[in-house]
């Protein structure tokens, strides 16, 4: 059944995925890119960065390229796997992880630079290897940052417009995530469902801008 | 920017997109001293109007014409909030009956100048075509697109023809909806789909990427309404443009890009 809130559970199912791929993902390069210093790491931090300034449209037709069913990768996925990504919800959290994916690293690097390194010496002195290092001194040192990053990743993951409609498309029940079904509505002259729809996902955004903020000061 | 509609209360999306198209409009015009007029017109009518305004514009020095394309039920819903918009061009009688309906355009400047015919068409790469609408509800067709029906009338004309074939329930977990015809179009050309419904003259536009399979008959027949909308501050020059779409040369460029006579 379709109601005014099923664009809601999609828009939380897709966004709370792509919180969970672009946080593993951007506190591992966090994590890398806080520790190397070699040839070219501004470059590769500018590409790592790319998806934040760039328009989500740009990112849109990247992934086009990239994933769709004549595309570069996708061909391949199409012809072995039978996996197309292009119109349904799994392409949708594709591209709300690529284009949220910087805020998550972003933090996860500034965090993890902050960490004073006289911890994880002072632990590999006493016999921990790598990754404990990160996953028993790094990681909680820089929980709050990270969360932090993770916080604005899904606020923006839910917000995502531009890259999800040219990869997704607005496919209503199976695609059409909130702030489409909003551009839809208006676009239909439908005030009063763009109204309620606007309403749903401000709330939503203010309560998990309030709840996170609340976690973050509980921890300190 | 005064809106006309003539709901007392007006809703902040609408107003925000309508202030955006008008600071973009106003922003156009203080950039160039000449008359213009800007025309709203449907997604299908692209390159031929594109054709026709610079045609009209050699033919009348110091004017300029300004296009905003889109699907009709968005442009309806622009004029709606107030938009900026002299001359009117949807392309379906539904949408110009709800412009009517609502006051939005001089009724009596009300005139069809095109008509078009609904295509199913393929991928240039697909190995098989379909030969008749049954088809669809096949293996081979797992996806197939229209426009948006509430918005595009190129998605109402499918709905109708599907309907009247009884395919609506065997086709509904196929669609793949566009916001106007030229998006269907290209979700065809790159092959995102295994079939999509557009007009004739779309279709013509991209015929190394995309195969006609047929002609979908449809009621009402795909006829192009133009009108003067009810705000426009240049009537005597929307007037002119609308004359010169009518007029012979107008007409010879539509049939040039696979327009026929209404």
């Amino acid at each position: 059944m379709l109601t005014p809130l099923t664009p809601l559970w999609l828009t939380l199912k897709v966004a709370l995925i792509a919180t969970l791929i672009a946080g593993v993902v951007g506190i591992a390069l966090g994590w890398w890119m806080s520790r190397r210093r070699f040839q070219g790491t501004n470059v590769v931090d500018a590409i790592l960065m790319l998806p934040m300034v760039l328009p989500p449209t740009v990112i849109g037709y990247y992934l086009i390229v990239l994933i769709g069913r004549n595309g570069v990768l996708g061909q391949y996925l199409d012809r072995w796997f039978g996996i197309n990504l292009i119109f349904t919800w799994q392409g949708a959290v594709i591209a709300a992880s690529v284009v949220s994916f910087p805020l998550v690293y972003k933090g996860a690097r500034a965090a993890f630079e902050e960490v004073d390194g006289r911890f994880a010496n002072a632990a590999r002195t006493l016999g921990a290897g790598e990754f404990e290092v990160f996953v028993r001194i790094a990681l909680p040192l820089a929980m709050r940052g990270i969360a932090a990053g993770l916080m604005l990743t899904f606020a923006r993951a839910m917000g995502e417009f531009g890259a999800t409609l040219m990869i997704a498309g607005n496919l209503p029940g199976k695609t059409q995530t909130l702030s489409i079904a909003v551009y839809e509505a208006v676009q239909a002259g439908n005030d009063q469902l763009a109204l309620w729809l606007t309403l749903v996902i401000s709330v939503v955004c203010i309560s998990v801008l309030v709840v996170s903020s609340r976690l973050l000061r509980a921890r300190h | 920017m005064k809106t006309t509609t003539r709901h007392s209360m007006h809703r902040l999306a609408n107003r925000l997109r309508t202030a955006a198209l008008s600071v973009a409009l106003l922003a156009g015009s203080a950039a160039s001293q000449a008359q213009e007029i800007v025309v709203s017109a449907a997604a299908s009518l692209t390159n031929a109007f594109q054709a026709v305004g610079q045609a009209f514009e050699q033919s009348k020095p110091g004017v300029k014409v300004t296009f905003n394309f889109a699907g009709s039920g968005p442009l309806l819903a622009q004029i709606q909030q107030g938009a900026p918009v002299d001359v009117f061009a949807s392309a379906d009688q539904e949408t110009m009956n709800k412009a009517a309906a609502a006051h939005l355009i001089a009724a009596p400047t009300r005139v069809d100048f095109a008509a078009n015919t609904l295509v199913l068409i393929v991928p240039a790469t697909a190995r098989e075509t379909p030969s008749q609408l049954r088809d669809l509800t096949g293996a081979a067709y797992q996806r197939v697109s229209t426009g948006t029906p509430a918005t595009v009338p190129v998605g109402r004309y499918t709905a109708n023809a599907i309907e009247t074939a009884g395919l609506t329930d065997a086709l509904r977990p196929k669609w793949i909806y566009g916001e106007s015809v030229r998006q269907v179009l290209n979700y065809v050309a790159r092959g995102e789909v295994d079939a999509g419904f557009v007009y004739r003259t779309d279709a013509m536009i991209e015929p190394d990427k995309t195969r006609i399979a047929l002609t979908v008959p449809t009621t009402p027949p795909v006829r192009y309404p133009i009108a003067q909308v009810a705000t426009s501050k240049q009537p005597a020059l929307a007037g002119e443009f609308m004359a010169y779409v009518r007029s012979a040369p107008g007409q010879a460029i539509l049939q040039r890009f696979g327009f026929s006579k209404p």
